[in-house]
């Protein structure tokens, strides 16, 4: 039996160390695999605690997060591969073309 | 009955005015024209016809009311139920005039069916001449000074109209203006007139204002002035000094017109006018001296001028305006009768003489210079026999009209007093001999002197021209004798006929001294027949130096139209120039300056206008935009378009709200 707060220590750290990747690094690809990191962080809390509640909602939502994430990665690769064709470079300080 | 006189020239006018060129055939144009003068013809006869059988007196047809009744102020604080009907008048002077202008018209509608039959504006010549006849018989026919002033104004249109007809010709053009504008002249003295009648008596009537100058209901002072400022008015159109200069150069107009409308009637409205107004010139005796002088004056005056003239057409101008001026010595002897009977033998004569002339010129192709004719007397010889006759008569040669009314017109004079007037009349009557049969021998006698060209083309007219010019000289030869003197065995008919309109005038002179007077008059008259053939032809040659070489000077002021036209140019067109040029100082000066100083207000108004526009409202709206875009230069540096800078702020709001949330629950 894990305990729960290993559960809540493991969780937060995977969130946190996402987090961290999505704001500060600088490759998309480095930063998309950070938002999966972000999401797995959010789905071992999700599972964490439902098994400890004994309620099946927190796999459940488990569930619907990895769909998402699949989707949002398919999304994502796709828009990061089509950035790279125009750039040549995955580098995200090139991506400025919003900057008032 | 009468009434119906003027109306069928009128619908003839209306006809082929509006319709003839575009519906009407030239036949028809020409049915039409002559038609309408020759049943106006028929409605003078029948109305003569039937004045003659009746009682004699003066009918009256009213159309209708024009002015209705309304008071108007009078001289001397009095007020006067004021009217003026649409109405004819027609007593023994009308039935003379309208017969005058209808017989001689419908003649000379016929003559120019022959004379006009190549020109392009064929319609339109008809469509004038008609209107001219009918402004003419308003003007007879008016039974008060309102209506005839419509037909005054009228003919006087028509006279522009016709002398202006071949209008793209300069000096026709010209011509139709100087005729309009000095009628104007005198029409401001005449419209005087009337309204000196008008005040002073509260009626245009003509009867009426005959009646109350007879019953002594003007003063002799007022009745000169009304009378003199009227003889002013026919001044202009008959043609008087001084107002004569337009009548030579209205010969700018087709010869016709100038034989109907310069000859025949239209000049003779004046003396017309002073006929039918005759208790008015009477009751100022002054009024009529003037005429009289003036009337003598004109005569020979413009005799004088007729000496010297080569445009045979312009010959006949001047003895015009010198046989106008015997109608008005008679007038003013008091002999009113007489001068009528002037009149109406001057319409046969100097008709049938200005017909004839334009038959030479038809003959001629078109030439109007006696230095380029002469011997045209077998070439011609159906107009040389007319135009002889014509001669024959103007010069008072016994038995032809003209010496019938001549004489009585100087017969006239002698007994009144006017004894300058008279001596003038006779001297007059020489010259009219001289010049008329100058005229004959230049055109008629002698060498031929056309060109080559010309020669080959001469021919008689047709006789669409011929015949009415033999029925004129039928008319001038014994047109006469309705007025033959008791001395020669007659009754003077003529004048015991007008004596219902015009007065009976009684000649106190005795048998002997009206023969002596006829046979003076004869005798200068055959005197100037001889002196011309003694010139023109006896000497043979060159017509043309003879005057000249023998009066060089006298020569040069009366060829020179004694320099008449040449004054009036000076004085009235230099004084309306200076006065123009006073005008156009004033304009250019006060009135664009206030235009220009409008300008300038409006425009410094304007700079300043434009001047808050850009500063204030543009600066408004420019101030706007700079707020903006500094407001936005401050702002814009949030958007630095790095993902991770957006990601930090998605996420510090997150923990923002979740913070929120947290402390609130």
């Amino acid at each position: 039996m894990v305990p729960i707060n290993a559960v809540f220590v493991l969780g937060i750290l995977l969130f946190f160390l996402g987090l961290f990747g999505v704001l500060f690094r600088k490759n998309l690809i480095v930063m998309l695999m950070s938002l999966e990191l972000l999401l797995n962080g959010a789905n071992v809390l999700l599972v964490g605690l439902g098994f400890h509640l004994r309620s099946p909602r927190g796999s459940i939502f488990a569930l619907f997060v990895i769909l998402m994430a699949v989707a949002e990665a398919a999304v994502g690769f796709a828009l990061v591969l089509s950035y790279f064709r125009q750039k040549r470079t995955y580098d995200i300080d090139k991506l400025n073309e919003l900057k008032g | 009955m009468f009434a119906l006189i003027p109306l069928f020239p009128l619908i003839g006018a209306l006809a082929n005015g509006l319709l003839g060129a575009r519906v009407f055939s030239r036949k028809g144009v020409q049915a039409v024209a002559v038609g309408s003068v020759g049943l106006s013809f028929l409605a003078s006869a029948a109305s003569f016809v039937k004045l003659l059988g009746g009682s004699g007196e003066a009918a009256v047809a009213r159309l209708f009311t024009w002015i209705p009744p309304s008071p108007v102020p009078l001289a001397g604080g009095r007020t006067a139920a004021f009217s003026v009907e649409l109405a004819f008048r027609y007593d023994s002077l009308a039935a003379v005039m309208t017969l005058v202008v209808t017989g001689v018209g419908l003649l000379i509608h016929v003559y120019s069916v022959g004379y006009m039959a190549h020109d392009r504006g064929y319609a339109r010549f008809f469509a004038y001449l008609n209107l001219f006849t009918f402004a003419m018989l308003v003007l007879v026919l008016g039974a008060n000074l309102a209506v005839l002033f419509i037909g005054w104004e009228g003919v006087g249109l028509c006279s522009y109209l016709l002398i202006g007809f071949w209008f793209t010709k300069e000096s026709a053009a010209s011509a139709g203006k100087k005729a309009f504008l000095t009628n104007r002249v005198g029409d401001f003295g005449f419209i005087l007139g009337v309204g000196i009648l008008l005040f002073v008596l509260g009626t245009v009537d003509l009867a009426d204002i005959n009646r109350l100058v007879e019953a002594g209901a003007m003063s002799p002072g007022l009745a000169t002035a009304a009378a003199l400022l009227l003889f002013f008015g026919a001044t202009g159109k008959s043609a008087q000094i001084p107002l004569y200069t337009w009548l030579p150069d209205a010969m700018e107009g087709p010869t016709p017109v100038s034989a109907l409308i310069h000859a025949a009637t239209m000049v003779t409205a004046g003396v017309y006018m002073v006929a039918r107004l005759h208790p008015l010139f009477t009751f100022s005796g002054f009024a009529l001296d003037v005429i009289a002088l003036v009337g003598a004056g004109t005569a020979v005056y413009a005799a004088t001028m007729a000496l010297v003239q080569f445009d045979i057409k312009r010959v006949l101008a001047y003895s015009t305006i010198s046989q106008i001026g015997y109608m008005f010595l008679g007038l003013g002897s008091g002999a009113y009768a007489a001068g009528v009977f002037h009149l109406m033998t001057h319409a046969f004569f100097k008709g049938l003489l200005f017909l004839a002339a334009g038959s030479v010129i038809h003959a001629l192709s078109g030439e109007q210079d006696m230095r380029k004719m002469g011997g045209l007397r077998s070439r011609i010889p159906t107009t040389y026999r007319v135009f002889l006759v014509g001669a024959l008569a103007i010069a008072g040669v016994p038995g032809l009209s003209g010496f019938f009314s001549k004489d009585e017109i100087l017969a006239a004079a002698f007994a009144s007093g006017q004894t300058a007037a008279w001596a003038l009349g006779v001297a007059g009557a020489g010259l009219t001999a001289f010049y008329i049969f100058r005229l004959i021998f230049m055109t008629f006698y002698g060498p031929e002197r056309m060109d080559v060209e010309t020669r080959g083309h001469v021919h008689e007219s047709p006789p669409v021209m011929t015949v009415p010019l033999q029925i004129l000289a039928g008319l001038s030869a014994l047109g006469g004798f309705v007025g033959l003197p008791h001395l020669l065995g007659g009754g003077a008919w003529f004048g015991k006929f007008l004596a219902s309109s015009t007065g009976l005038h009684e000649g106190h002179l005795a048998p002997g001294t009206e023969a002596l007077l006829m046979a003076l008059s004869v005798g200068v008259g055959l005197a100037g027949i001889y002196g011309a053939y003694a010139v023109y032809v006896r000497r043979g040659g060159a017509p043309a130096g003879w005057m000249k070489a023998k009066f060089r000077a006298a020569y040069r002021l009366v060829s020179g139209k004694y320099f008449v036209d040449e004054f009036y140019d000076r004085v009235v067109g230099g004084g309306v120039l200076k006065l123009g040029r006073l005008a156009t100082a004033f304009d250019l000066k006060v009135i664009d300056g206030l235009v220009n100083g409008a300008a300038a207000l409006s425009r410094t108004v304007s700079r300043l206008s434009m001047f808050f526009d850009a500063k204030v409202v543009d600066g408004a709206v420019d101030g706007v935009g700079t707020v903006h875009r500094a407001a936005s230069r401050l702002l814009r540096r949030v958007q630095t378009g790095y993902v991770y800078n957006y990601a930090l702020a998605i996420v510090s709001g997150l923990v923002i709200i979740l913070a929120l949330v947290v402390s609130v629950f």
